[in-house]
């Protein structure tokens, strides 16, 4: 077979598009095709990596890119929701916006389930897609599709463009809008005319204010004042993270903020991994499958800190019984998000890299032994009725948790973890040990099965130095396994570890607690995955014993290329402790 | 409870706004009563007119959304008291009937309708006002014959509006100042929310 080896390789900071003012310079007056200013620009933003999808109505721009092989890669995947995947995977990880290309008509609507995905997890993208020639437009011309009404209620803009000359200033909106403020998918509908179309280009000027948006909320120094007042009141103050805490790069802020303060803090499934998991102050997961503590304490406290997270259902639970007790501070860049779901006593609007600062600054250096200890109580009841016995099953078949703890072994919390969605994925996100941020990937919002594996192509060339685990399960799995032909012909070193249950786990646990264990079409077969992985050249193996587990697992991780591991394990688990839908968080379940 | 009220918002003039706008009510499934675009006072900038029934708590997290949007400016609500507003309808006719009955004519006046074409068949009349008057008539005309009754959207303006001048000023500052008045969500909010004890 014929590989082209393009390893994901480290490659200079996007930042350095900021100061590229005007770039293109080369070309500066010159009558170049709108696809040429596409690649321009796109080279001007410090884009290194564009996942996508040739077709016939982006042709003049894959023309294009024939040239630009040397200054930027191509990365084609099998299923443009596979390049979606990957540039939410890449952004993720990399901290940069994530680059989709994909045809018009299928192409373009084959986008939207990650867009959705990209939309609700505020992960920064720009997709462009190519459509039918302008004067076709309405016509139901082939492969046409009303993609910028399809995607609207899924981008935080979008834009056609029907004439080359507006492409470069187009796409340093698009850019712009990606990364600021509250970061979301952008999509650039670009007319083949205006691809092919010759214009005088007067170079790329990034863009950097639009009147209409406001990305930050100007910080309101009297509501921080406010804010720390009541912290400092507190007798019983709880944190909860979110991926605020990421996208705003202010992991360091709010590690200082929290250890002055001396306050536990809990997180959201998206804000994993922004704080060290064996930080002492660092008390567990929030939410339906979250830890005890943590959700059982959010009604007893007495202030709660809530930075860069949105109060999703499944964080809140029943929202008329939760932490009716306790004043609420927020801290969000979207002011939109403030009292939408839980009323805030103070609202902190702003950066948080900018409002967390000043919070640290005004309050006191404290330490909440007594109440930290109330957290680590639950935590040993949670160790003796729930974590133990399933890190330690007392039968021959495995349990996800104990592969992950094995997993964290051989990691130490240093590898990206890619998760899909359903069981495994919370049973990787409550047990998988992270050191460093940005390394917890998954689909929070929307819960898109099949995200995984594209994620974690991108994951791996988002930060290409570092190993990208994605757990999967063999539901998910099989929803986007074509991308296993991408892994094979660009050499993305993912190891794909699949926990097989032999079930949809997630549906499978709900039918058996709600619906009286009426098991309706949940009992999934699955292909031989180690022959599949064969038929696309990649290595892999299959483990049903525990005693071959680690072995496997370090098979896994030190093989030079990318590597798939299924894992057979307990086929009736359930993941406990759980918050059962339309009950309170102080109602979880621990069995 | 619901009440009426009216939302005001201030945009670029780009296609597709409409959309974005309209779905931020669908996807709620809240109906729209009437929804107006037009220019406003400032060359550029498009001003919608909506109105909806519902409670405070929603249209307050509705217009968040709105002024979420990229390409809006600014986005107001208002109680029916806080607004001037009005609605034009149209009315079709019988000419014969007008011109025999005396009291269709006298209802007509009665209403401060003007005619805007007169033909032999038929007369079309306009009235603007509030919802309640221009429906009124629409009874009272029954019975004679009306054949065609139209009402546009409404307008409305924003009593103790200064304007969007200043707000635009503000708006293309490339760094705005410490002075600047991001939200009036804040700056009103122990007025408007009282019961949070802020």
């Amino acid at each position: 077979m014929t590989t082209q080896t393009l390893q994901p390789t480290a490659t200079p900071d996007q930042s350095a598009a900021s100061q590229a003012l005007p770039t293109g310079e080369g070309l500066g007056g010159a009558e170049v095709s709108g696809s040429v200013a596409v690649l321009e620009a796109l080279i001007a933003e410090g884009v290194d990596t564009i996942f996508g999808y040739p077709g016939g109505a982006i042709m003049p721009i894959y023309d294009a890119l024939y040239d630009y092989n040397d200054k930027i890669r191509h990365i084609l995947v099998r299923h443009e929701q596979g390049g979606i995947h990957a540039g939410q995977g890449y952004a993720r990880t990399s901290g940069r916006v994530g680059v989709v290309f994909a045809t018009s008509g299928p192409g373009a609507t084959n986008l939207v389930t990650g867009l959705a995905d990209a939309q609700i997890d505020s992960t920064p993208l720009v997709c462009i897609t190519g459509q039918v020639f302008a004067h076709l437009l309405g016509t139901d011309a082939f492969q046409e599709t009303d993609v910028i009404n399809i995607t609207t209620p899924v981008t935080k803009w979008n834009y056609q463009v029907t004439d080359a000359s507006e492409i470069p200033e187009v796409l340093a909106k698009a850019f712009y809008i990606a990364k600021s403020g509250r970061p979301g998918p952008v999509l650039i509908d670009i007319t083949k005319n205006a691809q092919l179309q010759k214009f005088a280009y007067k170079g790329y000027t990034p863009c950097n204010h639009i009147r209409s948006y406001r990305p930050k909320p100007i910080v309101r120094k009297e509501y921080v004042e406010e804010a720390a007042k009541l912290i400092n009141a507190a007798e019983r103050p709880f944190i909860l993270f979110g991926q605020g805490v990421i996208l705003g790069k202010a992991e360091k802020e709010f590690q200082q903020f929290v250890e002055k303060s001396g306050i536990p803090a809990a997180w959201t499934i998206m804000g994993l991994s922004a704080l060290p998991t064996d930080h002492p102050q660092n008390v567990g997961m929030l939410g339906m499958h979250g830890n005890y503590g943590p959700n059982v304490l959010t009604n007893e406290c007495d202030v709660l800190i809530a930075i860069g997270m949105r109060f999703d259902d499944r964080v809140t639970g029943r929202l008329d019984k939760y932490a009716k007790q306790a004043k609420v501070i927020h801290l969000d860049i979207d002011p939109a998000e403030i009292d939408k779901n839980v009323k805030a006593t103070v609202p902190v609007w702003g950066d948080c890299k900018e409002t967390l600062p000043l919070l640290t600054q005004l309050v006191e250096a404290k330490q909440h032994t007594e109440w930290l200890q109330r957290f680590a109580e639950f935590t040993q009841k949670e160790q003796e009725i729930c974590i133990q016995p399933e890190m330690n099953p007392d039968s021959e078949v495995m349990s996800m948790a104990e592969v992950l703890d094995a997993l964290n072994e051989l990691t130490n919390g240093d590898a990206v973890i890619v998760t899909d969605v359903g069981q495994h994925q919370m049973v990787g996100c409550r047990y998988a040990k992270f050191n460093k941020t940005r390394s917890n990937v998954t689909s929070g919002g929307l819960g898109t099965m099949g995200f995984a594996l594209p994620a974690a192509i991108g994951a791996k060339y988002g930060a290409p130095d570092r190993p990208v685990v994605a757990i999967i399960g063999d539901g998910g799995f099989q929803m986007t396994l074509q991308e296993l032909g991408t892994i094979m012909q660009f050499g993305a070193q993912v190891k794909i570890l699949i926990l097989n249950n032999e079930f949809l786990g997630m549906v499978r646990q709900w039918q058996q607690l709600f619906h009286d264990r009426r098991y309706s079409f949940v009992n999934i077969t699955s292909p031989d995955f180690v022959a599949l992985a064969k038929s696309y050249y990649i290595e892999g193996q299959k483990v049903s014993q525990r005693a071959t587990l680690k072995a496997a697992l370090k098979t896994m991780l030190d093989h030079d290329g990318a590597y798939l591991l299924e894992v057979m394990v307990g086929k009736e688990n359930n993941v406990f402790p759980m918050v059962p839908q339309g009950c309170s968080v102080s109602e979880i379940r621990l069995q | 409870m619901k009440q009426e009220f009216t939302i005001t918002v201030y945009t670029e003039n780009h296609i597709g706004l409409l959309n974005r706008i309209a779905i931020i009510f669908s996807r709620r499934k809240i109906n729209i009563d009437s929804l107006n675009t037009s220019p406003s006072e400032i060359e550029g900038i498009h001003r919608f007119t909506i109105v909806i029934d519902e409670t405070e708590d929603v249209v307050r997290k509705l217009v968040r959304q709105i002024e979420k949007q990229v390409e809006v400016l600014k986005a107001y609500y208002n109680n029916p008291e806080e607004i001037v507003w009005q609605e034009l309808a149209l009315y079709k006719v019988p000419t014969d009937v007008i011109a025999e009955k005396v009291k269709v004519e006298r209802l007509l006046r009665q209403y401060g309708a003007r005619a805007v074409v007169i033909r032999k068949d038929y007369t079309v009349f306009e009235t603007t006002g509030h919802r309640e008057e221009t429906e009124k008539l629409v009874e009272v005309l029954a019975p004679y014959g009306l054949i065609e009754f139209v009402r546009s959207a409404r307008i409305a303006i924003i009593k103790d509006s200064k304007g969007f001048h200043e707000k635009l000023k503000e708006f293309e500052e490339e760094q705005p100042g410490e002075e600047v008045v991001e939200n009036e969500y804040l700056n009103q909010r122990e007025a408007l929310f009282p019961d949070t004890g802020y």
